[in-house]
């Protein structure tokens, strides 16, 4: 039954506090993570069944009187483990600015006009390829007040819970060739070997004819030690 | 033991200061059902009700105001919600953003766990991420005064010194807080697991 999984790569993800950007400094934890070996623990269990095909329809779930603005896209991907098994079942949360850069949510402060008929956050569960897919609307940029002239690259932000509770990942997905990358300190808080994991490449065969440009983002948890696991 | 044939994980990124609308929206006041909240538990649920409380905080001892708090427990015989399609209606899993009480506080409305094992206390296990933070953090919350805390075998693994980060106080009947400070002389305890 016990099936533990890798460690967390720490050379694959941001350390915790961050010279460029600042609001890790008194944030990040200082002192050294306990090792924790030989406990397993399943995923939890949310409410599956509050997920409406609809919620990965963002183009759809916030309409009032007709479609948002914006650049219509399709975002899909398959979620893996280390080892390469899709998993299938895996909650994938997503949320993000309209197509003028501005949040729904209420502190967001960016002079750039809502879209009535725009929400931003959507949902669903991965199939039995591990695949999930999204309709919605290219974000835009937006500033922030890390340092002068700071702007955020067109980003969506991505919450996953796979089969086990290690597996938890909260990250954010980039567009290929997007010039805020290169002078964005969360995006460069990652280390270089890893940091393209998190673009998403386009694809012609993902886009469809007429209606919506395609991406793909495969994303990739912990996987289940093979090793560990014999010893077991 | 991590051959090169592993695919890279995905790294980390901090969920942001905007995370409320997609993942507790119905508790910001968004209008879109939640999948899971900070009320856990009706009184369908059997257990003892508990308020479990508490205050994130910043190095400067600051209020944390946008954190999300995640707990995820075995309920009240000891057991973890089985697999999806299980008709559970409490499933252990909560989310509670520090947004809505003010001054960085979550609280959930839950039922005190039971221990999973013989071998284990009673917990919480606790997923800490925020604004700020480029990698969630996972952490315990455990029962002040229980006698099988220090024999439990992640506690056992904390430096006997730093337990009491992880130790939930009662401060009325039935109401458990737990501050998690994520610098200082007191900073939490934070596992790599
Ligand atoms: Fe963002």
């Amino acid at each position: 039954m016990v099936k533990l999984l890798n460690p967390r790569d720490f050379s694959s993800h941001p350390g915790y506090i961050d010279k460029g950007y600042r609001s890790t400094a008194l944030r990040g934890p200082t002192k050294p993570l306990i090792p924790v070996r030989g406990v397993s623990l399943a995923a939890p269990v949310y409410g599956h069944d509050r997920i409406a095909p609809a919620d990965a329809d963002l183009t759809l779930n916030g309409r009032k009187d007709a479609e948002p603005l914006g650049e219509r896209i399709i975002v899909t991907g398959r979620v893996l483990d280390e080892n390469g098994r899709p998993l299938a079942g895996a909650l994938v949360e997503i949320w993000q600015a309209n197509a003028a850069g501005r949040y729904v949510h209420v502190v967001d402060q960016h002079a750039a006009p809502l879209d009535p008929n725009f929400f931003g956050g959507g949902r669903c569960v991965t199939d039995e390829q591990g695949r999930y897919r999204f309709l919605t609307i290219k974000p835009g940029a937006y500033p922030w007040g890390n340092h002068f002239n700071a702007w955020r690259p067109n980003h969506i932000h991505f919450s996953l819970f796979g089969h086990q509770f290690g597996q938890r990942l909260v990250t954010q997905m980039y567009f290929p060739g997007d010039p805020l990358l290169a002078l964005d300190p969360i995006y460069l808080g990652v280390p270089a070997k890893s940091r393209e994991r998190m673009v998403a490449h386009f694809s012609i065969d993902v886009t469809e004819e007429g209606y919506a440009l395609g991406y793909v983002f495969d994303i990739v948890l912990r996987g289940e030690n093979a090793a560990i696991w014999e010893n077991h | 033991m991590s051959g090169s044939n592993l695919l890279g994980q995905t790294p980390s990124q901090t969920v942001g200061p905007f995370f409320a609308y997609g993942l507790t929206p119905q508790q910001y006041g968004y209008d879109w059902a939640s999948i899971a909240a900070a009320d856990m538990a009706d009184q369908a649920t059997e257990g003892e009700r508990i308020t479990f409380e508490g205050q994130v905080l910043d190095g400067a001892g600051q209020p944390v105001t946008d954190a999300l708090i995640e707990i995820w427990q075995a309920d009240g015989a000891g057991s973890y919600a089985a697999a999806p399609g299980r008709n559970t209606r409490f499933t252990g899993f909560g989310r509670c953003g520090t947004g809505v009480l003010g001054d960085g506080f979550f609280r959930f409305t839950t039922i005190k766990p039971a221990a999973p094992s013989k071998a284990e206390a009673p917990h919480l296990n606790i997923i800490v991420t925020m604004r700020g933070l480029l990698m969630h953090a996972f952490t315990r919350a455990y029962f002040e005064g229980d006698t099988r805390n220090d024999a439990d075998p992640v506690m056992a693994q904390v430096p006997p010194e730093r337990r009491a980060t992880l130790l939930a106080r009662q401060t009325a009947p039935g109401t458990w807080r737990l501050d998690i400070h994520m610098q200082g002389d007191a900073e939490t305890v934070f596992f790599d697991l």
